[in-house]
């Protein structure tokens, strides 16, 4: 009975040397399998041990099911344990075997001890194995009536585990109607919480198909029940709090009052020393206050404080996650944060991807009071050990650089890295230089003649490399010695191996040869040459076309070649606004930690609670829907209110002051653009809609899809006609939305018929499809509804896109138009209004 | 808001616990997971970062003692969450094992399976209180005998040098008995504070900072309430933006930029007081954490000079001066600094009578280190380098070396002047007198001199 030898510590599955200490097992375990004697126990325990111990480190050991079954038949309870373990992690590759163990773990489940009850029907809900779950039913329906609420709380869980097996059988059964009830009146907070993150789940999946779960489903966001929970909040253990806050992030306050009594309600959570806590309520208050910008503005500097405490308090994976909230919030209103810039200052022992972050708030909140201390603390990380690090603070000095106005000591503090001949800094900075010029011509004599003093032979890397030559070509009449470098490194074409430094080496001695023919004549000669041999195909073609186009006429060469530049005002941002938006949006979430909304890395499936249209995402639209029923979308729309993103930095100031038009209704129940709001729109569509099926498209269909129109421009007729069969599918939509500019904002007065007949918002949907004028999206709750419509011209695929807010208390209709072509948006508009003022009359 | 998977990895890659919550993952994630730290290679980074996304699959991991605690999930969680919960894991196992390490793990693993079933159920989280989950664990700890591993918490200095405190504190476990049979009623409060302070290059203080908390192990039977009484002088909030009650403008008094506390805390007095109350679950836990800029005196006071003693040659000259009271010796003192990459050699020269001092130049990555056992309040210490480079050096050479990083443990002593004024333990009988102990440690968390 002496445990297998040395092998035990480092088995693999691929070695065979498990497999007779299994057969070894399997034995021992058949003869302790009817023993009474004493002790049987404490030698099961070891046995147990050893199977338990081999099934986590990858050893199969489901060929001792039949024996760890039979050996079940005790009343220990650590055996117990470890046999529930074991049937749980193999019942589903053995569903014959499983049958055997039923039979005990039904009778556990009536057994007196609580712990016992509660262990078995965890186990036994654990199996997954589909045709075994009649014999759930049962267990579980008096497990949730149990007395025990350790026992309630498993059985909880356990009707989502078999809404995940079978889901028929757990609707059919009305487990999910008891949940409610039981998060309604349990008195164990854990149950609640678990009932709630049960039907959370159960009612997503579920309503795709079912009207009754949407409902259902959009009930968890009523006001009674949202104040239920944060009223007892504090009664909930601190995970169950961040489910609750999770929860309210969705719900739709009713006015202002409401956003207060909630953020008061939990003020103190902001104080809590567990990180997820704190970042759910952070959500909570910056999704309440978006379309509140004072307020919005006293929450990021309510929430500044408890922030770097968090980062500071934890472990540095704690930090790493609560810095990159830190940085989204940083990089979204850098003003606010603009005095604090001491503490995103890097710390020597910071793992790197810590430090990565730090750097780029730094560069975010750089402004004109604080650049002088900032840059001096870059220009200390650039002599770092960490070659990694050095190149980032180089690259965020540049950063800096590139953004102020007055960069005067920024230039002479990058020239300096020149002077401390370290390969990769040199590197880096040569890089930073180019761009600057770019930007900043007026600064070439200080650089070119800096740049001038570097060997060429000391730089290497390939970027640097580039940006030297580049500098050469550009500025060769400042530079003495320019062609004769060009000269040097043309001769040594051929071990020249990256492509982009000879696609630089070509332009630059055409850009040098125009301003210094003699010098130059001989070494382009060369780089022509050598370049038309070349291998790679867009050197060869850049060296024949130059060849080609000298030929032909040396002025116009120089014309294409080397043109006058006008310096760059601004470098493309990596990242679009809408993108941004859609991160924040899924604050506390992983987007943040990748700077990616969640459609670019999660399936539909696995989007979570933070995903706006996960709701949406699982229902298919099928063609006969289209056809007869309206098709009713809903989905997200990214204008939100950009108040605190662009006025400093961004340069999309146009964009965001005609997002802004459309939301400068002064209170919250005017359709202010938040996407809480939008949410509302997705979850309160069903009930207003309750006789239309809703159909609904995930993230990912939106945008991933082209376009779907026909290509087939024929001229355009001078009046406009729309096509009454006009097809968009959503992700076109989605797209089109997103990169068109806005036409025309227009209000419309709505006429009392039309407001009468809006209260089945389906018949104005009907009506404009009448005029040829589709629905893709709809939603809203009384007094205010949100339509998203397009239309198509009858003989070209010119599209027309608007959204259209009615407010049927004010009757009053505000239009936003996008279209392919600007010039017929006007006229769109007019057919726009003439179908709407018909909305309503017989 | 669910995870699917849960396992820990030892440093080699091999299995401790694995528990697969959901059944969404694929199989081989511990192999995926575990090549992908091993081997991280992107965006320049030298170590992966606590959260990676491979195929889908989001990969969260904390390292505790040299161990990997690990969590999967496909779902767009919260990622404070999941690291939260790794991090508590840890704590509540620490808590059963009183030992944490791979060879604890080892013998207790199906200990840590129950701990575990309890914890989350089907990926949602249920509990992680020491105290809740005691009456779900069946299983007696098998005791590890305390190895030298990396201790998990700062605390853990008291059990290794300094005999005034007893030994077995930090190493008890919640559920096991005493080998005398009753267990000992006693409560720990440890002040544990993490000071960073980068000084420039002239010697004035650049940036500080205090982060320190306030955890607490409570030993007591029955769980009594307990008040914890704080400098009456404490302020929180600067700048008058807080919310709280601010009171002195500036001067006297300790204030904390802000703080936190844990669920159990009621601060019901602490506006008027500053008592904190609380009924300590069981289990190790930060009752408060607090963080401070507030100017204050450094521990150390150090003093850097390099100079050119030749074409190939050069002298480093390192001076500290230890700036706290006679009766206080702080420990394990580590003094590094970055050499230029052409040091070939360095030979060193120790103050006369110098003991308990080790020096060192590491080759592969041209680094001074200088190690002092022990360093008594007052005084002051030399080092003197001799180095010899390979190559000649041009420009500054101030820029090619440095800076110079300290780490060290003063026990006894804190920075900041918070102080725990009394413990006061609501009395079950007159007879009932338990053994507290308030602790208080300071720590170098990123303490540089600029050269």
């Amino acid at each position: 009975m002496s445990p297998p030898a040395a092998s035990q510590r480092y088995p693999s599955p691929s070695q065979p040397s498990g497999k007779s200490e299994v057969t070894d097992l399997k034995t021992q375990l058949r003869q302790l399998a009817g023993s009474r004697a004493p002790g049987v126990d404490d030698s099961k325990r070891d046995l147990y041990k050893k199977v338990i111990s081999y099934m986590t480190i990858g050893i199969d050991v489901s060929s001792v099911f039949g024996e760890m079954v039979m050996c079940s038949a005790t009343s220990d309870i650590v055996l117990k344990k470890m046999c529930y373990l074991y049937v749980g992690n193999y019942a589903k590759g053995n569903p014959d075997l499983s049958l055997l163990t039923i039979n005990f773990l039904q009778r556990d489940c009536k057994d007196e001890d609580p712990m016992i009850r509660g262990l078995a029907l965890r186990s036994l809900c654990s199996l997954r194995v589909p045709n075994l779950v009649e014999y759930l039913v049962g267990p579980l329906g008096s497990g949730l009536k149990d007395n025990n609420s350790y026992v309630r709380t498993i059985a909880v869980t356990g009707v989502l585990k078999l809404y995940h097996i079978s889901a028929s059988t757990c609707i059919d059964a009305d487990f999910p109607a008891t949940l409610k009830s039981l998060m309604l009146h349990d008195s164990d907070s854990q149950v609640v919480a678990n009932c709630l993150s049960a039907l959370q789940e159960i009612w997503s999946l579920e309503a795709s198909h079912s009207e009754e779960a949407c409902r259902e489903k959009e009930s968890l966001l009523s006001k009674p029940l949202i104040y239920y929970f944060l009223n007892r909040i504090k009664e909930f253990n601190e995970w169950a709090q961040c489910l609750i806050l999770e929860l309210a992030v969705k719900y739709v306050p009713s006015d202002s009052n409401d956003i207060f009594d909630i953020m008061n309600l939990l003020e103190d959570r902001l104080q809590h020393a567990n990180g997820a806590v704190v970042l759910a309520t952070v959500k909570v208050f910056l999704q309440l206050t978006l379309s509140m910008t004072d307020v919005h503005q006293q929450v990021y500097e309510r929430i500044k404080s408890p922030l770097l405490t968090l980062v500071s308090s934890g472990s540095p994976e704690q930090s790493y996650a609560i810095l990159s909230h830190l940085h989204l919030l940083v990089v979204r209103a850098p003003f606010i944060f603009a005095s604090d810039y001491k503490h995103f200052y890097c710390q020597y022992n910071e793992p790197s991807y810590v430090k990565k972050l730090k750097l780029e708030m730094l560069t975010a909140v750089a402004n004109e009071s604080n650049t002088y201390e900032i840059v001096t603390e870059l220009c200390e990380y650039a002599a770092n050990v960490d070659i990694a690090i050095a190149r980032e603070s180089i690259r965020a000095v540049g950063k800096i650089a590139l953004q102020q106005y007055d960069v005067n000591a920024i230039v002479d503090r990058l020239l300096q890295f020149l002077e401390m001949e370290k390969d990769y800094v040199t590197a880096e900075t040569l890089v930073l230089v180019k761009d600057l010029l770019r930007k900043y011509p007026q600064w070439s004599h200080d650089c070119i003649s800096v740049v001038g003093g570097i060997s060429s032979k000391n730089v290497q890397e390939p970027k640097a490399k580039a940006a030297l030559i580049w500098m050469l070509g550009e500025y060769a009449q400042d530079m003495s010695d320019a062609p004769y470098i060009l000269e040097n490194m043309i001769e040594n074409w051929e071990e020249e191996h990256s492509a982009e430094v000879r696609l630089h080496l070509l332009t630059a001695a055409m850009k040098c040869f125009f301003k210094r023919p003699p010098e130059t004549q001989k070494a382009l000669g060369i780089a022509l040459a050598a370049g038309m041999a070349d291998f790679h195909q867009d050197v060869h073609d850049r060296a024949l076309f130059y060849y080609r186009v000298l030929q032909h006429d040396v002025h116009v060469a120089e014309r294409v070649v080397s043109p006058p530049k006008q310096a760059v005002s601004v470098f493309a941002d990596t990242q679009s606004s809408e993108i941004k938006d859609r991160i924040f949006d899924e604050f506390n979430s992983l987007s943040v930690i990748y700077q990616k909304p969640s459609y670019m890395f999660t399936d539909k499936e696995h989007r979570g609670p933070f995903e706006f249209s996960d709701e949406l995402g699982s229902i298919p639209i099928t063609p006969e829907a289209s056809s007869d029923i309206v098709p009713a979308q809903q989905f997200e729309a990214n204008d939100k209110d950009l108040l605190l993103s662009t006025d400093e930095k961004d340069d999309n100031k146009g964009l965001s002051s005609n997002n802004g038009s459309a939301y400068t209704a002064p209170s919250y129940e005017s359709s202010s653009s938040i996407s809480s709001q939008m949410q509302e729109l997705a979850i309160s569509g069903p009930a207003t809609s309750s006789t239309t099926p809703q159909s609904s498209f995930g993230f990912d269909d939106l945008l991933g899809l082209g376009l779907s129109s026909a290509p087939a421009p024929t001229p355009s007729p001078p009046l406009l006609k729309l096509n009454p069969r006009a097809a968009l599918d959503p992700g076109a939509f989605q797209q089109k939305w997103r990169q068109l500019p806005l036409s025309l904002t227009q209000e419309f007065s709505v006429n009392p018929q039309g407001i009468a007949a809006l209260t089945v918002p389906q018949s104005l949907i009907k009506h404009m499809q009448s005029h040829s004028i589709h629905c893709i999206a709809s939603g809203g709750q009384s007094p205010n509804f949100k339509f998203f419509f397009f239309a198509q011209k009858e003989s070209e695929p010119s599209t027309y896109l608007a959204e259209c807010i009615i407010n049927s208390s004010s009757a009053k209709a505000q239009v936003k138009v996008k279209a392919d072509e600007q010039s017929t948006s006007q006229a769109f508009t007019t057919v726009f209004e003439t179908a709407l003022s018909k909305f309503g009359m017989p | 808001m669910m995870i699917s998977q849960f396992f820990v990895l030892s440093q080699r890659g091999d299995n401790i616990v694995f528990r697969d919550y959901r059944a969404e993952v694929p199989k081989g994630s511990t192999e995926t997971f575990f090549r992908k730290v091993k081997f991280w290679k992107e965006d320049g980074n030298a170590e992966a970062p606590p959260i990676f996304n491979v195929d889908g699959v989001n990969y969260f991991h904390v390292k505790v003692v040299g161990l990997y605690f690990v969590a999967t999930t496909r779902v767009n969680v919260s990622p404070s969450l999941v690291l939260e919960l790794l991090q508590r894991i840890a704590r509540v196992i620490k808590d059963y094992l009183g030992v944490l390490n791979e060879d604890s793990f080892r013998k207790n693993f199906v200990l840590v399976y129950e701990l575990l079933d309890e914890v989350v159920d089907f990926g949602y989280v249920q509990t992680t209180s020491t105290e809740v989950l005691k009456s779900y664990v069946f299983n007696e700890p098998i005791v590890v005998a305390p190895t030298r591993l990396q201790p998990i918490d700062p605390a853990a200095i008291f059990t290794q040098g300094a005999k005034r405190m007893p030994g077995t504190a930090v190493t008890k476990s919640v559920v096991a008995n005493e080998p005398g049979g009753r267990r000992r009623e006693e409560i720990f409060v440890d002040i544990i504070e993490k000071i960073s302070v980068t000084f420039s290059s002239s010697g004035y203080i650049l940036t500080s900072e205090i982060d320190g908390t306030i955890q607490m192990k409570s030993y007591l039977s029955g769980n009594p309430e307990i008040r914890l009484a704080l400098n009456e002088d404490l302020n929180i909030g600067r700048g008058g933006r807080s919310v709280y009650d601010y009171r002195s403008s500036s001067g006297s008094g300790v204030i904390l930029d802000d703080c936190n506390f844990h669920e159990s805390v009621r601060l019901d007095s602490f506006d008027s007081d500053r008592t904190l109350s609380l009924v300590p679950p069981d289990g190790e836990f930060p009752v408060m954490n607090y963080r401070m800029t507030q100017e204050f005196k450094p521990p150390f006071h150090v003093n850097t000079l390099i100079e050119e003693a030749g074409r190939l040659k050069a002298e480093v000259i390192i001076k500290i001066r230890a700036e706290f009271p006679s009766d206080i010796i702080a420990n394990t003192v580590t003094i590094q600094m970055p050499l230029p990459n052409y040091t070939s050699r360095a030979s060193f020269e120790l103050e006369a009578g110098a003991a308990g001092q080790k020096t060192d130049f590491k080759e592969s990555t041209k680094m001074l280190e200088w190690n002092l056992k022990k360093i008594v309040g007052g005084a002051e210490h030399t080092l003197r380098a001799k180095l010899t480079f390979s190559q000649e050096f041009h420009g500054n050479i101030t820029k090619e070396a440095g800076p110079v990083s300290m780490t060290f443990t003063i026990p006894m002593y804190n920075v900041s002047k918070l102080q725990v004024k009394y413990l006061q333990i609501a009395k079950k009988s007159s007879s009932y007198n338990p053994y507290r102990w308030v602790r208080y440690v300071t720590q170098a968390n990123s303490y540089v001199a600029r050269i």
